[in-house]
């Protein structure tokens, strides 16, 4: 029989995502450790850690192009844990990745089109890919090639590709990664728009001002395991986050 | 006035050749899938639209009413069930894969229509033809052939980047894992353009067919011709396919006629001086 939920930290099934015990191993390297994690629908959710963390890995067993040795996914109430990646994006979870890969050889505007085609159902592909543009400031270049854009253009793109295939949750890895202060100014007023019209998020950002500028709840994940969970201030002013994460020393 | 007939001719022979290569060109564009039985299934359509005919009583062009959807289904489901399972990173099992298939179709179309050739008759449109000059006639039949050619091309070009399927095919050849994370299955996408590459292939095989004698071993030869064309023209772009496949027809028949003997090697040279000279084929391209 299984064991009661006591010995789980966080088990929320009624969450918009609820990972329950993921564990995923290479060989020997644990990179995902047991870890469990609910986001609530409207929530958004900053995932901090140091690089080798297993931050992306949780992004990709969430999207589904990884799959845990053991654990669970379920999001919106259905356990997807056997969904491919396909699956899951239809089912609206959508991610974007830390350097940006769009299809090159396609113009802005396909590269969008597809996610609007394939990643939802309603028929109305173009008209919504169009708007996916327009949300993030891209609708004048959508006639170039996504090969000759630029990086902001190019992690502008990456957000227009996951807003198009319709997310409800909406995964952001390091999309404020390279941009200036101004540039990441400009993202974050998009973000802002694309949560204010329902979408949760849960965004991985090395860049910690712009993550605290946004983020409702801090997690904070190293060797695979989730060191803290909170709001962020109390996130930021634990003893174990600053000597894991900033590197601080805890004398100090 | 000779010559100009000779390149004509090789002109219109570039048709077929092109028809047997925009399959191979389009499996290699979306999956990186080296189909070594290409040309054995070509053979085996056919096959299939003389079995068509004999029951139906039907033409050949008639026939590819049944033989395109019938290879179209066939090709869908062989991608599903077999070839899906060979593609990853390394291109050896795809390879092995289908050259085991070209060997069992080989044995199986020796097996149930023996080693005799066949030819699938199209009446009197096969030798009728246009005068256009002293010493120069077109007939009908290679015209038609290189119309369709021309047609498979424009067709392939206009679904690859005006519709759906067509960016389906595009970005999956661009980026599996992340058109997997917009919606796409990669493995119904490969399927599709299987199916796509194996409606090509039913058209190659009944012109093949009317024009020339075939039997169950003519499959490699047709996989050759198919290569080069696509390799002259530029991996990946499909009216470049359709400039090799002239450029081998021409070349053999001007070959041809310096000796008979000299037909398939001067197009296998030209082949190989395009190769030296030009690794990337005369017209490259992205992944198309």
């Amino acid at each position: 029989m299984k064991e009661a939920g006591a010995l789980r930290p966080r088990n929320d099934p009624m969450a918009l995502l609820d990972l329950d015990n993921l564990n995923k191993r290479y060989g020997a390297l644990t990179v995902t450790d047991d870890l469990s994690l609910s986001v609530e629908a409207g929530e958004i959710v900053g995932i901090l850690g140091p690089n080798g963390a297993g931050k992306t890995t949780l992004f990709n067993l969430v999207a589904g192009t990884v799959k845990p040795n053991s654990g669970t996914v379920t999001f919106d109430g259905r356990d997807v844990t056997r969904d491919g990646a396909a699956q899951r994006c239809r089912a609206g979870i959508s991610r974007s990745f830390q350097v940006p890969q769009p299809f090159n050889g396609m113009t802005v505007f396909e590269n969008v089109l597809v996610g609007a085609t394939f990643g939802r159902a309603a028929p109305d592909a173009g008209e919504f890919a169009m708007q996916a543009l327009e949300k993030s400031g891209l609708a004048r270049k959508a006639n170039m090639l996504a090969g000759s854009l630029p990086l902001l253009d190019r992690k502008r793109l990456e957000l227009a590709r996951a807003l198009a295939t319709e997310p409800r949750l909406l995964l952001l890895d390091e999309i404020a990664g390279g941009l200036t202060d101004s540039e990441c100014h400009e993202l974050l007023d998009v973000l802002r728009a694309v949560h204010a019209s329902g979408v949760t998020m849960v965004w991985i950002e090395h860049v910690v001002h712009a993550l605290l500028s946004v983020a409702q709840r801090l997690v904070v994940v190293n060797f695979g395991r989730k060191i803290a969970d909170g709001l962020p201030d109390e996130v930021m002013a634990s003893r174990e986050v600053r000597s894991v994460y900033l590197g601080d020393d805890a004398h100090g | 006035m000779d010559w100009i007939n000779i390149i004509i001719q090789g002109i219109l022979v570039g048709g077929l050749y092109a028809l047997f290569a925009t399959g191979l060109s389009l499996i290699f564009g979306v999956m990186r899938l080296v189909n070594i039985a290409h040309g054995d299934l070509i053979v085996a359509s056919a096959y299939l639209a003389y079995g068509v005919m004999q029951l139906t009583g039907v033409g050949p062009l008639t026939s590819l009413i049944a033989v395109i959807p019938l290879a179209a289904l066939f090709g869908y489901l062989l991608q599903l069930l077999v070839l899906n399972r060979t593609l990853d990173k390394d291109i050896l099992p795809p390879l092995l894969v289908t050259f085991g298939l070209s060997i069992i179709i080989q044995n199986g179309l020796l097996e149930i229509f023996s080693a005799n050739s066949h030819k699938l008759n199209l009446g009197s449109f096969e030798i009728e033809s246009i005068h256009l000059m002293p010493g120069v006639d077109i007939g009908y039949f290679p015209l038609l052939t290189f119309a369709v050619a021309v047609a498979v091309v424009f067709g392939l070009q206009q679904l690859f980047y005006h519709s759906a399927i067509g960016r389906a095919f595009r970005a999956v050849s661009d980026d599996p894992e992340v058109a997997q994370l917009m919606g796409l299955n990669n493995r119904t996408v490969y399927a599709s353009a299987m199916a796509l590459c194996l409606a090509v292939v039913a058209v190659a095989g009944v012109f093949m067919a009317i024009r020339a004698n075939f039997d169950p071993s003519m499959g490699p030869g047709r996989l050759i011709f198919g290569f080069e064309a696509v390799i002259i023209g530029g991996l990946g772009n499909l009216w470049g396919t359709l400039a090799g496949g002239v450029i081998l027809g021409v070349a053999q028949a001007l070959g041809a006629q310096i000796d008979p003997g000299w037909q398939l090697l001067s197009g296998h040279i030209v082949f190989l001086l395009i190769l030296a000279v030009k690794p990337q084929g005369l017209f490259p391209k992205g992944a198309a």
